[in-house]
């Protein structure tokens, strides 16, 4: 991806432009699409690896301390640090980028999904197995779904921390909207360039997260009452 | 020689220790980074958390502020704010670190204080201390497990960010990362590696050594509610 400046007409190095805008729309879209494409598929890798994880940390209590602890250790280790460990064995690109982040993401989702888990009234829980429910049909039919507000939680916590990570990214060269950003720093220092970037990735953050809120109103109706 | 092999080579390099720009310097320009812009994040925070808290007011503020800082990645601040007033060096980092400083400091002195016991407080009151009195004489120290715990929380982050600054090439642990990236992946990959280990090792230190802090610094009878304000830092920042 190279990024063309073009700033005719526009004197000085105003903060906002959109001769800029219009003129490197393509430059924008295109990493817009690859920042809004690494956070979902991010998301959704690290939704399927955390819900199992979630799932054996609540069934096997004494494996619980082990996982979220060793989420927690993840977690702290810096960003760069994490490229830094995996760039020599993934190289350079958009599946380094995209492991760190799943890395991150995974924790948060974890942590929430197993309070979400945990918050399960045992009344209900011996209600379930009363009627007959196995390990299993618990797990579908009641445990999940009353945990679901918590690992909603978590999802959009994940999504709005990977849309903000990603941008690290530019270390390996795929860092979506991080790109924009840096290039801007790089040519001269041109705001408008680093600000479009800037605020393409606090509106991608903010859509993202009203989007799950909206997905997580739909899943789960029987809160709708409680939370006006 | 595979990466972790050049690793070791390089970190057993005498000169990579000792040259100018070496891994002293940078940990030096890491550690010079990181107190500044934590103890900037203090001065800001705390008192404000602290007063929020006092008055019950602003709750949905303290929130607000998280949240939107969660979304706001940080290279976008290290890049911005150089070409405001601050100008490109050390001031215009140290700002972009602290800024991502201030939420768990923020949110931890506000929890803190409004988790006070209100009958600790009505007493207080009652024996005559005036809001100031009682801010300062009973809710402060009560709110001490929550103010270390968002310390801990607020400083392991700034040290783990600071390590972006190499991107503006603000110094400290990241340059040697990104110099590495500068070279070849396999030329580099050991440089890569071993400026990885040094980052993740400083952050985990502090972390470890903060916690320990933390425990000394709180009351023996305020112990028990450690637990429940690291679970509450933790929360207050999940993001990085």
């Amino acid at each position: 991806m190279s990024f063309h400046l073009s700033r005719r007409a526009e004197p000085g190095n105003p903060w906002f432009s959109w001769q800029y805008v219009r003129d490197n729309s393509d430059t924008i879209l295109a990493a817009l699409r690859e920042h809004a494409s690494l956070t979902g598929r991010a998301v959704l890798i690290a939704a399927l690896v955390a819900l199992p994880l979630a799932v054996v940390a609540y069934w096997y209590r004494g494996l619980a301390g082990p996982i979220l602890a060793l989420t927690g250790v993840l977690y702290t280790v810096p960003s760069l640090a994490l490229f830094a460990f995996l760039a020599p064995y993934l190289g350079i690109g958009a599946v380094t980028v995209l492991t760190v982040v799943v890395l991150y993401a995974l924790l948060v989702i974890v942590r929430n999904a197993v309070a979400g888990l945990n918050q399960v009234p045992p009344e209900v829980r011996d209600a379930a197995e009363g009627m007959g429910y196995g390990r299993w049909a618990r797990l579908f039919r009641v445990d999940l779904p009353l945990a679901l507000p918590g690992i909603l939680t978590g999802v959009r916590l994940a999504t709005v921390s990977t849309v903000a990570l990603v941008t690290v990214g530019v270390v390996v060269g795929r860092g979506g909207l991080g790109q924009l950003i840096f290039a801007g720093f790089q040519n001269n220092f041109y705001k408008a360039q680093i600000m479009t970037g800037t605020l393409l990735c606090v509106l991608l953050a903010l859509v993202l997260d009203l989007l799950l809120a909206g997905v997580g109103r739909l899943l789960t109706p029987w809160l709708r009452g409680r939370s006006r | 020689m595979n990466p972790v092999q050049q690793a070791v080579v390089w970190l057993n390099d005498p000169l990579n220790w000792t040259n100018p720009g070496g891994i002293l310097d940078r940990l030096g320009e890491h550690l010079s980074m990181s107190v500044a812009a934590v103890l900037l994040g203090c001065l800001v925070a705390w008192p404000v958390g602290l007063w929020l808290g006092h008055t019950g007011r602003g709750g949905g503020l303290v929130l607000l502020i998280s949240n939107v800082t969660l979304a706001i990645p940080t290279l976008a601040l290290l890049t911005i704010l150089p070409l405001t007033f601050l100008g490109f060096g050390r001031p215009a980092v140290v700002v972009a670190l602290a800024v991502f400083a201030v939420p768990p400091l923020l949110a931890n002195a506000y929890t803190g204080v409004r988790q006070a016991d209100p009958e600790a407080r009505d007493a207080a009151r009652g024996m005559g201390l005036s809001g100031g009195q009682v801010l300062r004489r009973v809710e402060l120290p009560l709110a001490v497990p929550y103010l270390a715990a968002g310390f801990r929380t607020a400083t392991v982050q700034v040290v783990a960010t600071a390590a972006l600054a190499s991107f503006v090439n603000g110094g400290g642990l990241g340059q040697i990362i990104r110099a590495g990236f500068g070279l070849d992946i396999a030329a580099g990959g050991g440089q890569i590696i071993a400026g990885g280990l040094l980052v993740a090792g400083l952050a985990l230190l502090v972390e470890g050594v903060l916690a320990l802090v933390e425990r000394v610094v709180t009351p023996r009878p305020l112990r028990r509610t450690r637990r429940a304000a690291n679970r509450r830092a933790a929360d207050a920042t999940a993001g990085a």
